[in-house]
């Protein structure tokens, strides 16, 4: 639902980046999604198809990174892949653990200029 | 990755990113490449006498916000610096928030600034319902939009006197989709969950109770009668979002509501 301006701000991003690096096009577009960002990767692909015509990424290719959750348990103080879920259950002792370390990235972490 | 020497013409101006500059041939980065820039590099492949172009790829590491989150943090910064609690009051239809928040600001309010921004699709009932002389109420109605966004709080907050208020409740529209993804400024997200609604609603709707700092348990007056398994509720809770404190309450009776108001006291301490 709010892909288009998730995408937006990536472009306007993507824009500043390639004046920092003298570049007028941009060739590919890498961006890093987490499990839990709540971004639905179809909307993401819709918006860039409608937003991108004409501008520096227009023809880019756009390149997803998925990055699985990953909770903490304080008790056995280990990491543990949270698995496809919203309920993060330490394996080793089964209990629920509210410390996510990751899954909530929303970045781009690369980009190709020509 | 296997690169050769970075090109001088880009050096590292920001310690945020890391340049390594590859050759086009060797990356598949142009493999599949269509459209309008695949054409640019096939005449830039003619152009280069030994067949190789560069592609300078980039490690940037920008996270991405959207225009609600910039306005959010905005308001973060605003709340904080006038140093106020904003609660932000999520739940379905109908859990009990303008109740609650009328008993609150008939109590806890007398001793305690407070103020209320309310929002709902159509009317101005509920902030008819929360307005008091000792407290200052604006409503938000949104027309279409079913959540509050950090925009509508930030226009809002100017509308009201904020002078020596402590704590400013927002209700946002009854919804348990949508408001989760809007991050209005608040410290303090609250979600309410009563006991008129399914013991099961946490693992529903687990994103809106996983970003909750506090889960209410309303109309708690009414749970036995209705066959309402508080203990089910609390585990469900529990097991989507272990990070919240859980108040069970009741704004008919005020079973409960000292614990809140304890809560309310302790956040608005915090700076
Ligand atoms: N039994 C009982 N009923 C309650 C309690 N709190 C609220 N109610 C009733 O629940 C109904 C809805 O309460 P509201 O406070 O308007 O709920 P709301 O969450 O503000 O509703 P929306 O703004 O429409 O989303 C009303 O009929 C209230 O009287 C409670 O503690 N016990
Ligand atoms: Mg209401
Ligand atoms: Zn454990």
């Amino acid at each position: 639902m709010h892909e288009v301006g998730i995408m937006q701000s990536a472009l306007d991003a993507i824009r500043q980046q390639a004046v920092n690096h003298n570049a007028t096009r941009v060739s590919r577009i890498v961006l890093r999604i987490g499990t839990l960002a709540g971004v639905d990767q179809e909307a993401l692909r819709f918006a860039y198809e409608a937003l991108t015509p004409g501008s520096l990424a227009d023809g880019a290719v756009l390149e997803i990174e998925t990055v699985p959750a990953r909770a903490y348990c304080a008790s056995c103080r280990t990491e543990f892949g949270a698995g496809r879920g919203f309920i993060f259950e330490c394996p080793q002792c089964h209990a629920f653990s509210g410390e996510i370390r990751a899954g909530r990235e929303l970045g781009i972490a690369r980009l190709e200029f020509p | 990755m296997n690169s050769p020497a970075p090109l001088p013409a880009t050096p590292e101006s920001a310690p945020d990113y890391r340049i390594h500059a590859l050759t086009g041939a060797a990356t598949g980065s142009t493999r599949d490449l269509s459209g309008p820039l695949s054409a640019e590099i096939t005449a830039a492949f003619a152009a280069s006498p030994d067949g190789e172009i560069a592609v300078r790829s980039v490690d940037v590491n920008i996270p991405l916000l959207e225009k609600n989150d910039i306005l959010a943090e905005r308001n973060r910064g605003y709340f904080l610096g006038r140093g106020l609690t904003a609660l932000n009051l999520v739940s379905s239809p109908g859990a009990g928030k303008t109740t609650l928040l009328e008993r609150t600001l008939d109590e806890f309010g007398r001793q305690n600034r407070c103020a209320v921004l309310v929002g709902d699709l159509e009317t101005d009932n509920d902030g008819i319902r929360l307005s008091r002389p000792h407290a200052p109420v604006a409503q938000i109605t949104t027309g279409t939009v079913c959540h509050l966004d950090a925009g509508m709080i930030a226009r809002a907050a100017q509308s009201i006197d904020l002078d020596g208020v402590r704590i400013l409740f927002i209700e946002n529209v009854g919804n348990l989709v949508c408001p989760a993804s809007f991050d209005l400024g608040e410290q303090v997200r609250v979600v309410l969950l009563s006991t008129t609604e399914g013991e099961d609603k946490p693992l529903k709707y687990p994103p809106i109770f996983k970003s909750a700092n506090l889960v209410l348990l309303t109309k708690v007056d009414v749970a036995d009668v209705l066959g309402f398994k508080r203990d089910v509720a609390v585990e469900n809770i529990r097991r989507i979002a272990p990070q919240a404190q859980i108040i069970q309450l009741s704004a008919r009776t005020g079973e409960g509501m000292a614990e809140w108001y304890a809560f309310l006291q302790a956040r608005a301490g915090r700076r």
